[in-house]
């Protein structure tokens, strides 16, 4: 579904090279686990997947089913079924997170030839799937993110990515900042998209989420490149012995 | 009470959605800015007394009219134009444009709107504005039953209608334009004519007090509730014209009336000058709405063309517990130079001032309010949005005055400014002067930017950037286009989209 090659990646600001060279294969139906120490370069594959300005690509490819990501808006991306749940959530004041969602659900179906959701529908689906997130009603009346506490706002993502039903989700440290209540929450709610027509790239620095959202492939990431790709067990060996025995074995 | 206000917002969802529609099809382009083809009469060019007196003369004005207009012009011939707001644009040549033009199929008074002018039915159907007492305005969604709106409608120098006259009349409330009202009700006109802005306010008021063709009247008399809102749409046609309207407010003892105010005008390469004049008066324990949503021609992207806007509004809250309430959405005009004021002098009376200004491309904007307390207890509130892109400046200039009487009174004022690009500029001027001890005035301002996180986190969930903008703008605005009724509210949501097209990119 996603096949990354040779993904080379500078920042815009000062030409400082972070990504170098990534190749990455996610398949319909999977979950993938990208582990790694800080400044590796998880979170700007990230953003660089999603169309954040800032980034230069400089070689390589990213396609969704078969289609250049890299060359689109990310609207279009997005349109496309691509999904990425945010580290920091932004706030949006005076926008409700109803109205906020209502315009991202029917941009995307517009985007699609789709036909728009009617308010009635909308309020009967998005009422179903907060509920299952233990998001209240009057959450979804707050403006989008603002005051939310770190779990709101993971729930929230988790929320947007159930009403948008993408065809590829990276959740972006998405464990960070959560309890272990608000954790198993946000990881039923992935667990609950988990289809064969979708696949999940799981950023993050620890095994205890991945605890909850089984990877079938975890992939080490380490000074812009994947560095070694294993089974479940790998997250674990990370876990025992941290991230040096890895890279002095790899580099 | 927090939950009623909750659903308010709920029941806006769908207009946001209709905003982006709108926008979409629209494609940066200022909707009203086509012409009405139709033959119009004017005064010779240029301003002096005989410009005066024909236009007393072509609104069949009794003397006193005519010795005040007289009076005006020639204290305005020794006045100069004010200078110090925050606004450049070349001399305006007072003698190269024209002070009267009418329609010429309004040379008889039409008795009633069958018998208006097509052509002008027809434009105002295509601004939307329903004249037809069965229209009603259209797309109001969320209302239980669509509501009645009493529309006069003034084109260029006249006015062309007036509906729901006669329902109005029956609640004892007049509503007709104010060349009629001084024909047919010169006592009123008279007692408060010039009460709340003299004749020698400033420069422009001067102007308009000389040469005011038409506007609205309206007066509701002790212990009514005015029935419905009511509204002036504004549409300036004829080139090279002045539109100089003048509209006055009576709420008598223990009245309310809720006032909306539409403007419109044609693209055209010249500038055009509207100055116009707004007076309330409110007596005890009365109140009024006023609202505006202000859409003059803006001028193109270069700062070609557009009007120039120089308009004063002041409501008198003379007596106890008076309430006036403006709300304002400046959109339009290329340069706006604008304060509606509140005089607070009754005691224990209220003066609240919301504003939206939107200022893009080259538009400039100086606006902002003034309360003046002058009553014991009394109290005021300013939220005050200001949002600039392209290379317009957006200034906010307001004054809160608490004079020595004015014992417990109190102020907040909150003024926040959004950036959108880094070529155009936001300043906030506040001045504030307190003369007693027991007063309290708050001041809160902000400045920010519109934030390339916000719109990437749009972007991200399927919105395109004008979309995101919107969206983003709308938010910044919630707090005043919710003291907006439901009407104007929608148009304004999508008018805030429209005129922030092409902002960003």
């Amino acid at each position: 579904m996603l096949e990354i090659n040779n993904l080379h990646v500078k920042l815009e600001e000062d030409d400082k090279v972070i990504l170098k060279g990534v190749n990455l294969t996610v398949e319909a139906g999977k979950v993938h686990a990208i582990m790694g120490p800080n400044g590796s370069g998880k979170s700007t594959l990230s953003y660089v997947l999603s169309g954040r300005d800032g980034y230069e690509v400089t070689d390589g490819s990213a396609t969704l089913d078969g289609v250049e990501l890299l060359e689109m808006e990310p609207e279009e991306r997005a349109a496309a079924g691509l999904f990425l749940a945010f580290q920091y959530p932004v706030e949006i004041p005076g926008v409700g997170n109803m109205t906020f969602l209502r315009t991202a659900v029917n941009a995307q179906r517009k985007a699609r030839g789709q036909e728009e959701m009617s308010a009635g529908e909308f309020l009967k689906v998005v009422r179903e799937k907060a509920k299952a997130l233990k998001i209240d009603a009057e959450m979804m009346k707050r403006p989008v993110n603002v005051g939310f506490s770190g779990g709101e706002k993971k729930r929230n993502e988790i929320l947007q990515m159930a009403m948008l039903e993408p065809k590829m989700c990276i959740l972006d440290e998405t464990d960070s900042g959560l309890d272990v209540d608000a954790m198993k929450l946000v990881a039923d709610g992935v667990n609950a998209l988990r289809d064969a027509g979708r696949a999940f790239l799981v950023i993050t620095h620890y095994q205890r989420l991945l605890d909850h959202i089984k990877p079938d492939v975890v992939h080490i990431m380490a000074d812009g490149r994947i560095v070694k790709t294993g089974g479940p067990e790998l997250a674990l060996e990370v876990e025992n012995n941290g991230y040096a025995d890895i890279l002095a074995e790899v580099l | 009470m927090a939950m009623d206000a909750e659903d308010q917002i709920e029941l806006r969802e769908g207009v946001d959605r209709e905003t982006i529609e709108t926008v979409q099809a629209m494609a940066g382009k200022y909707k009203h800015g086509w012409e009405t083809e139709i033959e119009t009469e004017y005064a010779p060019k240029g301003l002096n007394e005989d410009i005066v007196r024909l236009i007393s003369e072509k609104n069949g004005e009794p003397q006193w009219m005519l010795d005040w207009r007289l009076a005006a012009f020639r204290r305005w011939q020794q006045m100069e134009e004010p200078r110090w707001a925050m606004l450049s644009y070349p001399e305006i040549d007072y003698q190269d444009q024209y002070y009267y033009a009418k329609p010429k199929s309004m040379a008889q008074k039409p008795k009633s709107l069958d018998e208006v002018d097509p052509k002008l039915l027809a434009t105002y159907e295509k601004l939307g504005i329903p004249l037809k007492e069965q229209m009603l305005l259209a797309g109001v969604e969320g209302s239980d039953e669509p509501r009645k709106v009493a529309v006069d409608a003034v084109f260029d120098s006249v006015s062309v209608g007036t509906t729901f006259k006669e329902e109005l009349k029956k609640a004892g409330v007049i509503f007709c334009s104010i060349s009629e009202a001084i024909r047919e009700y010169p006592e009123l006109v008279q007692k408060y004519l010039g009460s709340v802005v003299p004749q020698s306010d400033n420069f422009f008021a001067t102007l308009n007090s000389a040469v005011f063709s038409d506007g609205s009247f309206v007066y509701v008399p002790e212990g009514v509730r005015c029935p419905m809102e009511l509204s002036t749409y504004f549409r300036i046609n004829a080139e090279n014209t002045g539109q100089f309207e003048r509209t006055l407010i009576v709420a008598d003892k223990g009245a309310y009336v809720s006032y909306l105010e539409g403007c419109t005008a044609p693209k055209r390469d010249t500038h055009q000058l509207h100055a116009a004049v707004v007076e309330i008066v409110i007596l005890d324990d009365a109140e009024v709405k006023y609202s505006t949503v202000q859409n003059w021609y803006p001028g193109d992207e270069n700062g070609k063309g557009g009007i120039y806007n120089f308009v004063t509004k002041r409501a008198d809250c003379r007596g106890p517990r008076a309430k006036v309430m403006w709300t304002q959405v400046e959109t339009g005009s290329a340069i706006t130079w604008k304060y509606p004021s509140c005089i607070l002098r009754g005691e224990g009376s209220q003066g609240e001032f919301y504003s939206i200004a939107i200022a893009n491309n080259a538009q400039q904007a100086d606006t902002g309010t003034k309360m003046v307390h002058l009553g014991k207890n009394t109290k005021s509130r300013i939220v005050s949005k200001g949002i600039s892109a392209g290379r317009a400046q957006n200034t906010y200039r307001g004054l809160v005055s608490m004079h020595p009487k004015a014992t417990n009174s109190r102020n907040y004022t909150q003024c926040d400014s959004l950036l959108i690009g880094d070529k155009c500029g936001a300043h906030t001027v506040p001045y504030i002067e307190v003369k007693n001890n027991s007063s309290r005035v708050e001041h809160e301002a902000t400045t920010s930017k519109v934030d390339d996180d916000q719109l990437f986190y749009c972007r991200s969930r399927g919105m395109d950037e004008e979309e995101a903008v919107a969206l983003v703008v709308n938010g910044f605005c919630k707090e005043v286009l919710q003291a907006l009724p439901m009407e104007f509210a929608m148009e304004a949501q999508s008018l805030v989209a429209i005129s922030l097209e092409g902002s960003v990119g």
